[in-house]
């Protein structure tokens, strides 16, 4: 029988607990919001430049940009995108598990498989699983198109000289605020996008040469495809904590009640045996 | 007939304009150029430059950086990494990054890695300083 101090101490734990929970859910409520719009503002952009790189690409002339295809597949890079704080469910966990099947599942088609992270949970996880090229941390919470651009030119810079020869993105997509989506994507080579042909063929004016543009838009492609990527996974990182604080929020209300009724009951059964005490003690005298 | 161009400007962050206008001016790869309605279809990469539209007989000026331009159909589709109204641009900091962009060049040669770097910078507030100059005249 746990006495009524300690019962006493333990839940006024648990409710310090829940307001630092509450106020984890609160602030990641608010964040999420602001990642939910970053991402909703950031979708134009990306829709138009395949809009654009389709209607390129569509309208003949397919060059035979190295970004497009590459004669051997031998080596392949990862990028694992995660968080770079914890306390957020199976966040962090569910990708590096996807993370670590990929590697295994896919062994046998490459001769090397190296991991780029980004985010610090991803590269705790995965540093003692497996080889890390390069790992971004802390760009997460500040993230900018300009960070974005920054990986997106190394990893052709890579690519082109010859380091590896294709590149997937594993990352968190949004879905709704309880549920994220775990996607693999292929990076590189660029798949190329399919050419609206059943459409009208634009004969337009290019300025500079259409393959010029080309080789212009992939890169730019790769880097629209990583900052959308990052900013996905940063809305599903704040879907994901607020979700976990909320669940251990209600959890402790639980707690709270469960102890609750324990420490009255222990009060009163103390009330119990002391008056039970006292009537026996005056009997004896009477007596 | 009176008939508009339908312009959109994007970024990475946000749609910076959706209008209705009557001429659009930017300056390409290749030089500066200007869009009326009936536009043949065009699509060119832009430099960093000013942007200027007129929307009822009123001009607007936009300072870019680096994107695309795109005509069909008399719709006007602008892909730019940022692009910044002449009200929202601080003339005393673009004149203080143009001052430094400058400096930094003098030092250095035209072998040097960085001097691209900053001769971009140097483009990039030419055009914020001119741009908001002409905002505020």
């Amino acid at each position: 029988m746990a006495s009524l101090k300690n019962i006493r101490k333990r839940i006024n734990s648990v409710k310090s607990t829940r307001q630092i929970t509450k106020a984890m859910k609160m602030v990641a409520a608010a964040k999420l919001r602001r990642a939910q719009e970053n991402v909703l503002a950031a979708r134009p952009y990306a829709q138009k430049l395949t809009e654009v790189l389709q209607r390129l690409s569509g309208s003949g002339g397919q060059s035979d940009n190295p970004l497009l295809q590459k004669e051997k597949s031998e080596r392949a890079l990862l990028i694992v995108i995660s968080s770079d704080r914890g306390l957020c469910g199976g966040f962090n966990a569910n990708i590096c598990k996807a993370a670590e099947g990929f590697i295994r599942e896919n062994t046998s088609r490459y001769s090397e498989i190296t991991v780029l992270t980004i985010g610090r949970k991803g590269h705790e996880y995965l540093r003692r699983r497996a080889t890390i090229r390069k790992n971004y941390s802390n760009i997460l919470s500040t993230l900018n198109y300009q960070e974005a651009a920054l990986i997106g030119q190394e990893l052709i810079e890579g690519y082109m000289a010859d380091e590896y020869d294709e590149v997937f993105l594993l990352y968190n997509a949004f879905r709704s605020v309880m549920s994220q989506d775990i996607t693999l994507k292929r990076l590189l080579p660029i798949e190329a996008p399919k050419g609206t042909e059943d459409e009208f063929l634009m004969e337009a004016i290019y300025e500079p040469s259409k393959e010029e543009l080309l080789t212009e838009l992939f890169p730019k492609h790769i880097e629209v495809q990583v900052f959308h990527a990052m900013l996905e996974s940063v809305a599903s990182e704040h879907g994901a904590r607020m979700t976990a604080m909320d669940s251990a929020s209600k959890n402790a209300t639980e707690m709270i009640g469960k102890l609750t009724l324990q420490y009255n009951r222990a009060r009163q059964a103390a009330i119990t045996t002391e008056l039970m005490e006292i009537i026996s003690g005056a009997e004896s005298i009477k007596a | 007939m009176a008939e508009k161009l339908q312009l959109e400007l994007v970024t990475p962050y946000r749609k910076v304009l959706t209008e209705e206008v009557d001429m659009v001016t930017a300056s390409g790869v290749l030089g500066e150029f200007t869009v009326l309605p009936g536009h043949a279809a065009f699509l060119t990469s832009l430099k960093i430059g000013e942007l200027v539209y007129s929307k009822d007989g009123k001009i607007n000026h936009l300072a870019l950086n680096w994107g695309y331009f795109e005509v069909a159909d008399d719709r006007i589709t602008i892909l730019v990494e940022t692009a910044e109204r002449a009200d929202e641009i601080d003339l005393e900091r673009a004149r203080a990054a143009l001052g430094r962009a400058e400096e930094a060049l003098r030092k250095l040669s035209r072998e040097d890695r960085d001097f691209i770097v900053y001769e971009a910078a140097l483009q990039r507030a030419l055009i914020r300083v001119q741009v908001a100059s002409r905002a505020a005249r």
